[in-house]
């Protein structure tokens, strides 16, 4: 759907991208990750062509970007906005149709996704008399009534509240299994393992991982067990097949995390346990999204 | 192409439709011939407003006894006893003034209970040498008569003579309308060009301003802003223009038959009965004829061009850089640095206007004035009208347009640049890199 290619772009005295280069497949939803400042936004604004790059070229479906590609992108800026004095349904209609559409068009897609989101009574009322969530529906629509076979969502969820975060992930859920693209920065790393496929990780302007996230999770797997027992566990010698990284009791039950060592499996493991103590669970600990970006960043740093 | 029309479509609507927008339209030509009309109305009725003032009189020379004439705001009486006794009781009496004039006519006094104001002291001294020229005259055995004709003023009627005739020039009404057009144009540049620094500060503060610029140019954004405020400016001087005519025509005829023509018109009479014959002669009609041959002979059409061109382009010219102004900043508040720069050619060229181009329309500092595209807004409204080369004319206006293009051009690399800096602070040196930044 989308390809990045060496892209550098500089900003006066700095360089905010580095020879970036990214591959999103078309129906994916694709996480682009990385602490502030990584480059981000940067990458974000040369997709809508608000910026170009310094070099490196951007292809959609194999095309080089151009401007009639606007209207197959909508954006939904971390910086968002609209007019205050402006009515929701005016504004939604200006907006969409600055990306092409016409006006009959316009008018019949803003009444479907009013009605969808139930806010279609506000449709003459102003943005500033609207509440916070409401405002975000509307902003939401305008993201997307030109219907875009992609989405570049800016940290969607920030300054919703949980209700409606819900709705709109289902929504961008929903577009999603219809076709649509997405791409979905963010540093929030709980809703990258729930959403994305796949992801690429920034830093200072470098991409520094890319993948799809089973197998980046996979790839972090380093053979740690937690282990719940009840018992007496004398504390594991060196014949024991793995190394014990924390042990700790709560409530009467021992709570175990272990490391396999190399040449042993989980029935080694099990076999070691068993003539001592009770086991009530084990179960593979795998890094969280949000482990791996902390381990990722704080090495390249 | 296409894009631009909806951003001026939603400009220009937006703010027509604004509650203010229509109110201030409305309101400012009523105020406007209000006031005229307030002003001609107090200033033909101020003798009955209570507001007359008693002098009396202690004439000690026997030239002016019944002679001074009264005005409507002032009244003259002749006091019967002496100096010393009318003086003393003069605090006490009802009279406001106190004129003493001694037998020699030297060392004439006018005391008062408060300071006497510029028109009553004028106005009474004008009266005593009317008539004290009358008393001489009539010492001389010199007719009046004879003497309202030696005094009568030889007229001088101004012109130009072109190749293509004579034409009445008359110096005033040229200024006039200069100065009236140049104080419109000097006026609206900068009220059209702060509206347009608000709306792109609105849409920075508001933060709507990536989403638009995610689908059209910010240069389209800054264009369709400036022409739609354009627009609206267009639209507010055309309906105050129309409303003032249609107001004072309407409301002025319904005035006129109430009171104060009928006031104003004794009020010239009684003035010219008492001026020196030889004055009343020559002002009236003679005059007011030449103002309105003069307003005849102006080339409405070529005037109202020249305005319309140079209210375009000039606006166009600055409102751009009031644009890069409110792209560089995060609230109003941070614009004083930026806009100061911006009015001053403005305002340094409306204050040279008053003064050094009106005294001499052709002298070098005017023609340059008026053809530096900053200033030649203003400075050409008012060469205009005393006749401006043709070639002088073209230079200016072509200047403007590459100025205009010019501004453009580096307010747009600003602007494209400045609303994407949120919470930063704006100097002249971060402006600089903005503008080099490449695209």
């Amino acid at each position: 759907m989308i390809s990045i290619r060496n892209i550098v772009k500089q900003y006066a005295g700095q360089r905010a991208l580095d020879d970036v280069s990214i591959e999103v497949a078309g129906g994916t939803v694709f996480g682009l990750l990385g602490p502030n400042g990584a480059g981000k936004t940067s990458l974000i604004r040369i997709i809508n062509q608000i910026t170009a790059p310094d070099s490196g070229e951007v292809l959609i479906n194999g095309e080089r970007l151009h401007s009639h590609h606007i209207g197959k992108i909508g954006y939904l800026p971390e910086e968002r906005g609209l007019y205050k004095k402006m009515e929701i349904g005016e504004q939604i209609l200006y907006l969409a149709r600055l990306k092409g559409l016409s006006a009959d068009e316009a008018r019949k897609r803003a009444r479907y996704w009013f009605e969808r989101l139930e806010i279609q009574a506000w449709w003459n009322k102003r943005i500033e008399d609207l509440s916070k969530g409401m405002q975000q529906k509307a902003q939401f629509v305008a993201t997307v009534i030109h219907q875009p076979e992609l989405l570049i969502l800016d940290e969607p969820f920030s300054g919703f509240d949980p209700v409606n975060a819900e709705l709109i992930k289902n929504e961008i859920l929903e577009l999603n299994r219809q076709g649509t693209t997405i791409i979905f920065s963010t540093h929030r790393m709980e809703s990258v393992e729930e959403l994305c496929d796949s992801i690429a990780l920034l830093n200072k302007s470098h991409k520094i991982l890319e993948g799809k996230v089973k197998d980046i999770r996979n790839r972090y797997r380093d053979n740690t067990f937690a282990v719940d027992f009840t018992g007496n566990l004398p504390t594991p010698d060196s014949d024991a097949p793995f190394n014990t990284v924390a042990n700790a009791e709560n409530d009467g039950i021992g709570k175990l995390t272990l490391k396999i060592k190399p040449e042993f499996t989980t029935n080694d493991v099990l076999g070691y346990l068993l003539p001592k103590v009770s086991i009530m669970r084990m179960e593979e600990v795998v890094p969280t999204m949000n482990e791996i970006f902390i381990q990722t960043v704080s090495k390249s740093n | 192409m296409n894009k631009i029309l909806l951003i001026i479509q939603r400009e220009y609507l937006s703010r027509v439709k604004k509650k203010s927008f229509i109110v201030l339209t409305l309101l400012v030509p009523i105020l406007f011939v209000g006031m005229i009309g307030a002003i001609g109305y107090l200033a033909a009725n101020q003798a009955n407003m209570g507001d007359r003032k008693l002098i009396a009189v202690v004439d000690e020379s026997g030239w002016f006894k019944d002679k001074l004439a009264n005005t409507p705001t002032i009244q003259f009486a002749y006091a019967s006893g002496s100096y010393e006794d009318v003086k003393t009781g003069f605090t006490k009496s009802d009279n406001d003034f106190l004129l003493y004039i001694p037998q020699s006519t030297k060392g004439i006094m006018l005391y008062g209970k408060k300071k006497a104001s510029l028109t009553v002291s004028q106005t009474v001294e004008e009266r005593i040498n009317a008539v004290a020229q009358a008393h001489r005259l009539a010492e001389a055995h010199i007719d009046s008569a004879v003497m309202a004709d030696v005094q009568k003023p030889l007229h001088m009627e101004v012109k130009q003579l072109t190749d293509a005739g004579e034409k009445d020039a008359d110096g005033s009404v040229t200024f006039i309308i200069g100065m009236v057009a140049a104080m419109l144009i000097y006026m609206s540049l900068i009220l059209y060009g702060v509206q347009v620094m608000r709306g792109v500060i609105e849409e920075k503060v508001s933060r709507i301003v990536e989403v638009v610029i995610s689908s059209v140019k910010p240069f389209q954004l800054m264009m369709g802003k400036i022409l739609g405020v354009g627009l609206v400016g267009l639209t507010q001087f055309i309906l105050w223009i129309g409303l003032t005519v249609a107001i004072s025509t309407f409301g002025g005829g319904l005035l006129m038959k109430h009171s104060g023509a009928a006031t104003q018109a004794k009020e010239m009479k009684m003035n010219a009965g008492t001026m020196p014959a030889a004055q009343a002669a020559a002002g009236g009609d003679n005059e007011m004829g030449e103002v309105m041959r003069t307003l005849n002979n102006v080339n409405i059409p070529y005037t109202v061009g020249c305005f319309l061109f140079y209210f375009l382009f000039g606006y166009l010219l600055y409102s751009a850089l009031f644009a890069a102004v409110g792209s560089a900043v995060d609230s109003e508040t941070e614009t004083q640095q930026f806009i100061m720069p911006i009015t001053l050619p403005l305002i340094f060229t409306f204050a040279l206007a008053q003064t050094v181009i009106v005294a001499n329309p052709d002298g070098a500092l005017s023609v340059w004035l008026s053809i530096i595209p900053f200033t030649s807004p203003i400075a050409m409204m008012i060469r205009l009208q005393f006749g401006v080369p043709m070639w002088q004319l073209g230079v200016s206006m072509a200047l403007l347009i590459a100025g205009f293009m010019l501004t453009v051009w580096v307010a747009g690399r600003i602007y494209r640049v400045g609303i994407l800096m949120y919470g930063k602070k704006a100097n002249y040196k971060e402006l600089a890199k903005w503008f080099m930044y490449k695209d």
